[in-house]
Parts: structure tokens; C-alpha cells; sequence
């Protein structure tokens, strides 16, 4: 019979903090389920032999998420109209404090941005990891690499310098040699038969909501999917194929993303 | 190798291999060559086979969707008499039900209703001006006499004053001097590239280099600026496309000759009208045959099989 020992002070000290930390978390969690949610968002049981390949969706999400934070600070300095965006660019990089940086971030992490989504999708391709059940989640994705490389398309013209404008000028012209609908698609990107003021603010409108708000939407269909499909084990897993079972072995520490063996609570051996 | 205790897959992964891709593949390749070869014969020859191996491998390829499906009854079994008394009796389904169903039917029809109240006009507002309402400027050149004949001027102009420098445009200008009945002839050739639209440049020399000045009109469209330059063609920096002084493409990727201002003599003043398309102009100057189109995006072919390509244009000026 085990005897019940008093608890110590800074026992109950403990124990009170913790229950003061942990109060909102549980206020929020009766009310809306959101902390459960986020933990079976976050703690998902993945393969055992999963690869750093595979992060690489997630930073493909995390270069997303820099667009969009730098892409909105920038939004609230930038002047979308043929006589003051490109002195407002300059504004931008040479007068506002961390201006430099943040344009900066948000130029070269479109490059980081599109380049992560082409590996990650090689990835998925050399994987296998587009077929059944998870074809409809290659389709978002091709979608999602159309909407990136529009979003790069469109924010390209914004500096209003003669880079961006002969380069929108030839991207447009480009658009425009596709059969049939082509001259259509031109004339409405330039927003009338030449470039011009209107064209500025289509595109500045088409780069920061239109498409975002696209990418967002897919994003998290993509999500979705991901997690209700689960993660693949790379093609050349034996536990996928059935031969071997992978035993973790007992000195492997438990972490957040790894649940210990057989329900133990700990499976640290320190 | 398979192992023990492992469900063993289907025998067949798929139809069997047929020689319909091939031809497809073979016709597709005809139909490649023929376009540079002999558009009109080989070509079509290609396409032909293509379309007859294509429809054989569709056909083929979807045989076992086309058959008949096989009946399938569904299993009846005698209920026993304890799980018959378990069974409750069907009833018909309550009026509730088709209320409940109307309101659904109601919500969803005048939701969408409503909806397409919303997004009509609005889905019109997002595309219609681009297409509709396109205006014209005449552009005033300044006075003929500013142009003397047989020169080719670099003239820099804007379309728009109100719109600003983004309206800013550049034509090629020669006086042809007068023909015929005391008719005036100017060649007014576009800078806009036939590939993808990048300013072209005069190879030639210009205003210091030849010890001429450059010249300032100011007329209602604001300063134009006359560079005088002799041009042994037109060349573009973007993608190396060259035309001759008639703008004939003579190497590189454009498609056609470079477009062409119409104008008129108003008041002794050169007036810049609509631009039109060329596919190609036979001789020179004021006896020059321009072969006229309307006015097309660069890239696009305006003659040859190409143009089938383009049938609709949006309007425009």
C-alpha cells in the first residue's frame, strides 16, 4: 500500500502556477476546441522514416508567410499610381528605416518563394507522393504554382522603373500570342489597348488581394488534404513495403513530434 | 519478391500495349515538320494520322468503359420472424419533410439569385472597361515643313499629355514628298517590335554624330523631339529581331513587318492617326505596296495558316 506523503510547498507552489498558466489555454479550449485542434494540426503521426525532403512544403509556407507579412508593411508605403510609384519605391529603400530590409525581403524572398515550390514539387514527383489518394492535392498545387508565378508576374511591374515596365510589356505581349483567347487576356492585363495608369493599379490590386487571396484559399485545401491523406514514406521505405517493422529503440528520447514507445510516458533514459 | 502473408496484387496492371501511341506519336512529328516543310500537304498528312491513330487509342484505351455494365441483383434473404417484428413498418414520408425541403430549395434559389444580382455587374465592372469605350489621339506632329524629304526622323511624342510619360511613344519618319495629284507621302513606322513589343532602334547614326541638331516641336500635344538619323534598318535589343527601312522583318523571331501610323495633313501640321499591322511592304517610299491588317498584338501572325489563330480580336480603336 503506498503511503501518501504530504505535498511539499514549492510542490503546491508548482502546481498553482501551472494551473494559472495553463487557465487560458483551457478557457479557450472549452469554448472553441482550438487548442485540440492546433495539437492534431501540429502532433500528427507521420512515417518513421520521413526525410528533410519533406520539410521542404513547409518552407515553401514559411516563404509564403514572409511574402505576405513584408507585402502588407509594404502596402502601407507604396503609391500605386505612374507618377508616384516609383519615387515611393525610392522612399521605400532610401528614407524609411528598415525600409531597405524589408523591401529587400520581399524582393528576393519571391525568388525564394517560387524556387521552393519547384523543389517541393520535385520532391512530391521523385516521391511518388502525387498518386492515389493524393492526386487532387497535385492539382491544387499546380494551381498554387500558377498563382505564385502571377503573383511574381504582377509584382514585377510595381517599381515602375523601365526594368519592370519592358518586362510587363513583354510578359503581356507574350500572354497575348496564346491561340484564340490570347489577345483577350492581353488587352485585360493592360487594361485597355496600351499600358497605362489603369494597368499600375490592376495589377497592384491583382498582387495583393486578388491572388493572395487565391494562394491563401488553396493553401489551406492543401493543408487540409495533407493532413487528412497523411504524410507518404519516401519510395525506397522497407516499413512501407511491409519487410521490416522499425523498432525505436529505447534510448531514443521522446519529443513532441514523436510519441513514446508502447504508451510510456517518457522514453528518455537520462 | 513477395513475401509471405502479403495480398498478391492484380495479375493485369492496365491494357495491354497497343501500337495506337506510336502512330499518334508518329503523326504528331509528321505534323511538327510539315509546319516548317509544306504547311498545307505534310502538315495535314500528319495531322490526319495523328487524328485516325488518336481516335483508334481512345477508342481502344476506353473498350472496357463502353461495355455493357453487368447486372447485378441485389442478395434478398427471408427476414426471420424475430428481426421482422424488430423491423419497424415504412411509412410515408411526413409533411414536415417537404417543407423543410422547400425552405432548402427556397434559401439556395434565392441565394443564388441574389448572388448573381451581386456579381454580375461587378464581374462587368472587372472586365468591360478594358474592352469597351477604347479612344483614339490624333497626335500633332508639328508642320510638315519640319520634315524635310527623303530624311528619316526619330520623333518621340506623347499619345496622352494627361496620362504623362507612360503615354510616351516612338515612331520612325520619313517625307516621302508628294505623289501623284499633290499628295503627301510619309512612311510612319512604329517602334513597337512584331515579336513581343520592345522598342526597336534605328542602326544608323544620329543627330551629333551626323552634325545635324535635334529639333523641338511644341504643338498641343506637348514637345515633340525630331532626332534626325539614317537608318540602314531597324534593330531590336530585346530578342535581336531586324527590319529593313521599310520595317520588313529581314532576320530574328517577329512574325511580320512592324506596324504603321495613318495620317493626315491638317492645317499644314503632320497629324498621327490610328496604328495598323503589315505583313510585309514591296518596294520603297512613296511607291512602296504596303500590305495592310488591322491592327494586331505583336506576336501575331496576321497572314498565313498562323492567323487562324486569332480570329476574334478585342475591339479597339
Amino acid at each position: 500500500m503506498a503511503i501518501r506523503r504530504e505535498p511539499s510547498r514549492a510542490q503546491v507552489r508548482r502546481e498553482q502556477m501551472l494551473a494559472a498558466a495553463t487557465y487560458p489555454l483551457d478557457w479557450l479550449e472549452e469554448r472553441s476546441g482550438l487548442v485540440g485542434g492546433v495539437k492534431y494540426f501540429l502532433f500528427r503521426k507521420v512515417p518513421s522514416d520521413t526525410n528533410w525532403m519533406q520539410t521542404l512544403g513547409s518552407a515553401t509556407l514559411t516563404a509564403f508567410l514572409v511574402q505576405a507579412v513584408t507585402g502588407v508593411i509594404l502596402a502601407m508605403y507604396y503609391k500605386p499610381s505612374p507618377h508616384d510609384a516609383y519615387s515611393s519605391i525610392q522612399n521605400i529603400t532610401d528614407h524609411l528605416t528598415m525600409g531597405w530590409l524589408v523591401r529587400g525581403m520581399h524582393k528576393w524572398g519571391a525568388s525564394v518563394f517560387i524556387i521552393l515550390m519547384f523543389l517541393h514539387m520535385g520532391r512530391v514527383f521523385l516521391f511518388g507522393a502525387y498518386k492515389y489518394p493524393r492526386e487532387l492535392n497535385w492539382i491544387i498545387g499546380v494551381l498554387l504554382l500558377v498563382l505564385g508565378l502571377t503573383a511574381g508576374f504582377t509584382g514585377y511591374l510595381l517599381p515602375w522603373d523601365q526594368t519592370a515596365y519592358w518586362a510587363s510589356v513583354v510578359g503581356i505581349n507574350l500572354n497575348g500570342t496564346a491561340p484564340f483567347v490570347g489577345p483577350w487576356l492581353a488587352q485585360f492585363l493592360r487594361s485597355g489597348q496600351e499600358i497605362n495608369g489603369n494597368t499600375l493599379s490592376l495589377f497592384y490590386s491583382l498582387h495583393m488581394l486578388v491572388i493572395p487571396a487565391g494562394i491563401i484559399s488553396l493553401i489551406t485545401l492543401h493543408l487540409y488534404l495533407v493532413i487528412r491523406l497523411g504524410v507518404t514514406s519516401p519510395p525506397w521505405s522497407r516499413e512501407a513495403a511491409g519487410r521490416e517493422v522499425v523498432e525505436e529503440p529505447s534510448t531514443v528520447r521522446t519529443g513532441l513530434t514523436r510519441p513514446a514507445p508502447h504508451g510510456g510516458a517518457s522514453g528518455g533514459s537520462d | 519478391m513477395r513475401e509471405e502473408g502479403m495480398t498478391p496484387g492484380p495479375p493485369e496492371h492496365g491494357p495491354s500495349p497497343t501500337i495506337w501511341p506510336l502512330g499518334f506519336a508518329v503523326g504528331i512529328a509528321v505534323a511538327l515538320v510539315g509546319l516548317i516543310v509544306d504547311p498545307m500537304v505534310i502538315a495535314s498528312i500528319g495531322a490526319v494520322i495523328a487524328i485516325v491513330f488518336g481516335f483508334l487509342w481512345a477508342r481502344d484505351a476506353t473498350s472496357e468503359m463502353r461495355r455493357a455494365a453487368p447486372t447485378v441483383t441485389a442478395e434478398v434473404r427471408e427476414a426471420t420472424p424475430a428481426e421482422a417484428a424488430a423491423m419497424p413498418e415504412a411509412k410515408p414520408a411526413p409533411e414536415k419533410m417537404q417543407r423543410s425541403r422547400f425552405l432548402e430549395g427556397a434559401t439556395l434559389g434565392l441565394g443564388g439569385i441574389i448572388g448573381g444580382l451581386v456579381t454580375l455587374p461587378v464581374a462587368g465592372f472587372a472586365l468591360l472597361p478594358s474592352f469597351l469605350g477604347q479612344k483614339g489621339h490624333k497626335v500633332d506632329m508639328g508642320p510638315v515643313d519640319a520634315y524635310p524629304i527623303g530624311k528619316w526622323f526619330i520623333s518621340t511624342f506623347t499619345v496622352d499629355p494627361s496620362e504623362g510619360e507612360v503615354s510616351r511613344r516612338t515612331a520612325f519618319v520619313r517625307n516621302n514628298g508628294a505623289v501623284g495629284n499633290n499628295v503627301p507621302s510619309f512612311t510612319i513606322i512604329s517602334n513597337r517590335c512584331a515579336h513581343l513589343g520592345c522598342p526597336v532602334q534605328a542602326n544608323g547614326p544620329t543627330g551629333a554624330i551626323l552634325g545635324e541638331k535635334n529639333v523641338t516641336e511644341h504643338t498641343v500635344n506637348g514637345a515633340i523631339l525630331l532626332r534626325p538619323v539614317v537608318p540602314a534598318g531597324f534593330g531590336c535589343p530585346c530578342h535581336g529581331g531586324q527590319y529593313d527601312t521599310e520595317g520588313n522583318r529581314t532576320a530574328g523571331p517577329p512574325v511580320r513587318a512592324l506596324d504603321r501610323y495613318s495620317f493626315e495633313i491638317d492645317n499644314g501640321h503632320l497629324v498621327l492617326l490610328s496604328t495598323f499591322s503589315v505583313s510585309h511592304v514591296v518596294g520603297v517610299g512613296a511607291q512602296a505596296k504596303i500590305y495592310k491588317y488591322k491592327l494586331s498584338g505583336p506576336g501575331q501572325h496576321v497572314d498565313g495558316p498562323e492567323q487562324w489563330f486569332y480570329p476574334l480580336e478585342p475591339p479597339h480603336h
